[in-house]
Parts: C-alpha cells; sequence; structure tokens
C-alpha cells in the first residue's frame, strides 16, 4: 500500500518538476524561434502569435552568403575525421597498453591521466601549430582535437580489450597472423561494442565544442557551428528570434544522436562509475 | 619484475618441451608491438607535450606577436597583485566547488531517487540527461534570456507568485553563482546517471539482508547505499571538479566575465589576455590554472582510492 503511494505519488510529482524544470526552457527556444522579430524581442514566454518558424530557419541559413550552411559543413567534416583517427589510434594505444607489460607502461598511463586532467596551455599550442603552419586551418583544428581526445578513448579500448580472451590472439598468432592483421583483421571487429561509444560520445563532444575553435580557428571563413551563435550576439541583439532559430538548429544533431544512441552515450559517459 | 611476466607468457606450456626455433622468434617479435604506441604518440607530444612544457618557459617571458622578451616571475607577480586576476583566481575556486558539491548532492539524491519503484523512470532518466548533450553555448544564450532583468520569464514567473527575483546576471555579488546554477541544471543529469550506474552495482542481497535485519530506511541509505556508491562519488567529485576548474564556455556565453570582472574565472582571464595580446601574461594564467587543477585533483584522487582500499 505504501508503495504503491510511493511509486505513483512521487512518480507523478517527479515528472511533474522535470518537465517544468528541464522541458520548459526548451520549449523557449523552439517559440522564440518561431516569432518574428518584433515580437520576439519582448523576450515573452508565450506562444507565437503567428509562426514564423520556417522563414526564420531559411532567413538564418542564407544569412551572410550561407555562413550557417558553411559552418555544418565544417563541423560534419572535423567531427568525421577527427573522431575516426581517434579511434584507430586509441584502440591501438589501449590494446597493447592491456595486453603487453612493457617499461612503457607506466609512462603511458602517466600521459594518458594527465591528459585527462591538465588544461590545454592555449598559446604554446597556437606557437606550435603556427610552426608547423596549421594554425587557422581545419586540419590543425582537426589534430588538436585528435591529440586532446585521445586519453579518454584509449582508457574506454583499454577497459574492453581486458575482456577479450587472449587465447583468440594465440590461435591467430599460431595461423600465422602477424601483429598487424592479428589487430586489425581479428581484435579491432571485436572492438564494435566500445567502437561506437566512443564514436557517439567524441562526436557529440566535438560538435559542441567552442573554445577550442574559438582559439586554433578563428575567422568567419572557416567558422564552425557553436561559433556562428556569437555572430547574432555581436551583430544585431534584437533578432532574437534569429538567434534561437540558429540555436535550435544546432542544437538538433547531438538530440538525434541521443535518441538513436541512448545506451551507448549512458555507458561511454558513466564507464568507471563501477570499477574501483 | 615486467620482463619476468613477460618472459614467464611467451615461454609456456611448462613441463613440455617447446621448439626451441618458434618459441625465440615469438620472444624477439612481440605480437604486440610498441610502435602501436606511436602514431598516438605523434599527435599527444606534439600538441599536447610540447605546448605544456614550452608554457613553462613562455609564462617567464614578455610575448607579444612581434617578439620575446625573457623577464622572469613578472607576469606571476603581475597575476596575485592585480584585482581583477586575483578575482578570477578566487572566482574559479567558488565556481568548481559549488557545482561540483551540488552535483554530488543532487546527482546522490536523483540517483538513489531513480532507482527506486516509481512510474515514469525511463522519461525522467531521459528528461534528466539530455541538458548534458546539448550545446553549452546554446544552454549559455538561452538562460541569459531567462534570467533577463528587465522581463525575462524566470523574473516574470516569480513575480507571480509574489517574488522579486534577483538581478540574476547583472548584479556583481551573484553573477558567478547564477552561471554556476546553470552549470548545474546542464551537469546534474550527468552525475545522476554515474550513479545509477553504481546502484545497479550494488547487489540487491545487501539490501535483503539489511530488511530482514529490521534496518529502517535511513540507516540502510547510510550504511549500505552510501559506501556501496564510494567508486561513484569519487568518479563524480573528480569529474565535476575538473569540468568546473577548467569552465569557460557557459560563462563567456553568459557573461563575459562581467558585470566588470565580477564572474571570471582563470580560463576566461587566460582568453582575455590573449585578445588583448599579452601572450605571456595568458601563458602566466594557463600555468596557473595547471598548477591549481593538479594540486587539487592528484592529491585528492589519490586520497580518495586510498581511502577505498584501507575499507
Amino acid at each position: 500500500m505504501r508503495n504503491a503511494v510511493w511509486k505513483w505519488g512521487a512518480g507523478t510529482v517527479a515528472i511533474l518538476l522535470a518537465i517544468v524544470i528541464f522541458l520548459v526552457p526548451f520549449t523557449f527556444i523552439i517559440f522564440t524561434a518561431g516569432k518574428t522579430q518584433a515580437e520576439s524581442g519582448a523576450l515573452q514566454f508565450s506562444l507565437p502569435t503567428e509562426w514564423a518558424l520556417w522563414d526564420n530557419i531559411v532567413t538564418v541559413l542564407q544569412n551572410r552568403d550561407f555562413l550557417l550552411v558553411r559552418a555544418f559543413i565544417n563541423s560534419t567534416v572535423i567531427t568525421v575525421v577527427s573522431v575516426a583517427v581517434m579511434v584507430v589510434l586509441a584502440a591501438m594505444v589501449g590494446y597493447v597498453l592491456q595486453r603487453r607489460k612493457s617499461r612503457w607502461n607506466p609512462i603511458v598511463n602517466g600521459f594518458v591521466l594527465a591528459g585527462l586532467i591538465i588544461p590545454p596551455a592555449v598559446v604554446p599550442t597556437i606557437w606550435v601549430m603556427q610552426g608547423i603552419g596549421i594554425f587557422k586551418t581545419i586540419p590543425g583544428l582537426i589534430a588538436v582535437f585528435i591529440a586532446f581526445g585521445l586519453s579518454f578513448c584509449i582508457l574506454l579500448f583499454r577497459a574492453f580489450v581486458a575482456t577479450i580472451p587472449r587465447e583468440l590472439d594465440e590461435a591467430a598468432i599460431i595461423d600465422g597472423a602477424g601483429p598487424v592483421k592479428l589487430f586489425f583483421g581479428v581484435i579491432f571487429p571485436l572492438l564494435k561494442p566500445v567502437i561506437i561509444t566512443v564514436i557517439v560520445v567524441q562526436a557529440v563532444f566535438v560538435f559542441n565544442e567552442f573554445t577550442y575553435p574559438l582559439y586554433f580557428l578563428p575567422g568567419e571563413e572557416n567558422a564552425t557551428v557553436q561559433l556562428t551563435t556569437f555572430n547574432y550576439i555581436a551583430q544585431a541583439v534584437s533578432s532574437y528570434n534569429l538567434l534561437f532559430a540558429d540555436v535550435l538548429l544546432i542544437t538538433i544533431p547531438p538530440l538525434i544522436m541521443y535518441i538513436i544512441f541512448q545506451r551507448q552515450i549512458v555507458a561511454g559517459m558513466t564507464s568507471g562509475a563501477v570499477k574501483g | 619484475m615486467t620482463t619476468a611476466t613477460a618472459r614467464g607468457r611467451t615461454s609456456t606450456p611448462p613441463g613440455t618441451v617447446a621448439p626451441a626455433q618458434p618459441a625465440k622468434r615469438r620472444f624477439m617479435k612481440s605480437p604486440y608491438p610498441t610502435w602501436f604506441f606511436i602514431p598516438a604518440g605523434v599527435f599527444y607530444v606534439v600538441l599536447f607535450l610540447v605546448p605544456t612544457i614550452a608554457s613553462f618557459y613562455f609564462s617567464l617571458t614578455r610575448w607579444t606577436l612581434f617578439n620575446v622578451t625573457f623577464i622572469g616571475f613578472d607576469n606571476y607577480v603581475q597575476f596575485f597583485q592585480e584585482p581583477q586576476l586575483v578575482t578570477g583566481f578566487i572566482n574559479t575556486f567558488i565556481y568548481a566547488f559549488v557545482t561540483s558539491g551540488a552535483k554530488v548532492v543532487l546527482g546522490l539524491i536523483f540517483g538513489v531517487f531513480l532507482s527506486s519503484q516509481i512510474i515514469g523512470r525511463g522519461f525522467l532518466r531521459a528528461t534528466i540527461f539530455f541538458p548534458v548533450l546539448v550545446s553549452t553555448i546554446g544552454v549559455g544564450i538561452l538562460f541569459k534570456v531567462l534570467m533577463d532583468p528587465f522581463g525575462g520569464p524566470i523574473n516574470e514567473t516569480l513575480a507571480v507568485f509574489g517574488i522579486q527575483g534577483p538581478d540574476w546576471l547583472t548584479n556583481p555579488s551573484i553573477a558567478l553563482l547564477s552561471v554556476a546554477l546553470v552549470d548545474i541544471w546542464k551537469g546534474v543529469g550527468l552525475a545522476t546517471l554515474i550513479y545509477i550506474a553504481g546502484m545497479v552495482a550494488i547487489p540487491q542481497d545487501y539490501f535483503e539482508a539489511s530488511k530482514v535485519d529490521g534496518a529502517g530506511w535511513w540507516h540502510t541509505f547510510r550504511h549500505i547505499t552510501l559506501p556501496l556508491l564510494r567508486p561513484a562519488t569519487i568518479t563524480v567529485v573528480l569529474l565535476s571538479l575538473i569540468g568546473g576548474l577548467r569552465s569557460f564556455d557557459l560563462i563567456w556565453a553568459m557573461t563575459k566575465g562581467g558585470p566588470g570582472f565580477s564572474s571570471d574565472v582563470l580560463a576566461s582571464v587566460i582568453y582575455k589576455q590573449y585578445q588583448g595580446g599579452f601572450f605571456g601574461l595568458s601563458t602566466a594564467g594557463n600555468v596557473v590554472l595547471f598548477v591549481v587543477v593538479a594540486a587539487i585533483i592528484f592529491p585528492l584522487s589519490w586520497w580518495l582510492n586510498r581511502k577505498g582500499d584501507e575499507q
């Protein structure tokens, strides 16, 4: 009896609170993005008197010579390439790190931890990038994402490789597989579950990242999506409808990822919670 | 010792006479080549390790677009003398500890609550988590408007209940805390999920045993749930502290460190000095942030994990 009260009563209260606290603010984005410029300026929390959502989206996409469209292309390229490279390189490291006990392991483990904890030194990084000629270039930003993202991926791969039985390696070696074939032919395909997790988590992270493009890829010709919002803030404070249409558009891709890959995202982000 | 184990593995099985030829070849060429570290290592060393080490030198220089002059510790002296820079330094700690503390407490409450038998658990978990995945800049812009002191929806709503809402982002003494509040709103879902994962890992036998022993709700929570959730707590504390100390984008989107310098943190000071062309001072800020993060996180994680082993 008490359980039933708890189950329904507390559940209902929690659902109502969650809607008010977490969902209502997001409806404000949609409402404001749907208003005309004059109406959006009042900052009222209300339904638009006439929906102009589509017009606003088209305007935002066309604005400044299709800046947002180009930003979407840039961000997609950066996300896909950096995550693909990260997955392969981090899997190689995590695999050898778990399988082979060598005197390099403590050093590599130390670097992995340092990469997770230490904030990157921004101006010296720009100095290095200028030295090798990749500052303000898309490949340069991709390389930065790879360098800063490797640690997290290596941890996930190392933990997963531990669950793959060694007998498999030995069988492949007896069959005459060399190290490269052993890894890419036998082990790498078995990593599929954790690869999906790493791809989804890192893709959301790279797509949402604001600070690294701000430092390492400034300038409008190579804008990334997160930086486009600042155009509206700097340029016209009164066009809240356009600003929020922009926010709405850049928010959608990660949410789609979440709806499709909910389980993998949760697994990746909570890894480490259970182990000691 | 490590070489001994490696050799022990390759020369198995013991007792049988292994053919000498393949054993020797295998020992010379491991199936797990060390060069697998190299491709990742190149990115890491060039773009992370070298800049980090170089930052120690550059923080001792007056560094502009045109030249680099060695000036000793002047940047650090300036860092701890100019009030606006000191504010940023102190705010970093306030911001990190407020957000981290709130995420631990709220995440624990929500995590335990969402592990109990209530309706709509899946919906609640998804709802509380999805702000984590939304762009920080988007959230910052959204709340900057919601918290607007003149007719912003939050204060309008409070006014309906007869409450005079504060000037969230324009009052210097609470601007930083307002941003921290939004940070908690955005990040508490992750803490909650980590605690839920921790709850799932606790064997049900413990709860049943304590029920049989007649322990009340509070006793069960205090003596069974809380200690067994320790790994989850460590994860939440470390993750949120690291994130909080380095936090930049939310603050930048909401206040740009203002009004005045009242909500500046180290990361925003670094960016402002960089924008101003004071590269040496900016790098000194980076080194200070590095030292702060390392001085808090390394001892804390060592202490937390060690205490866990003793129990």
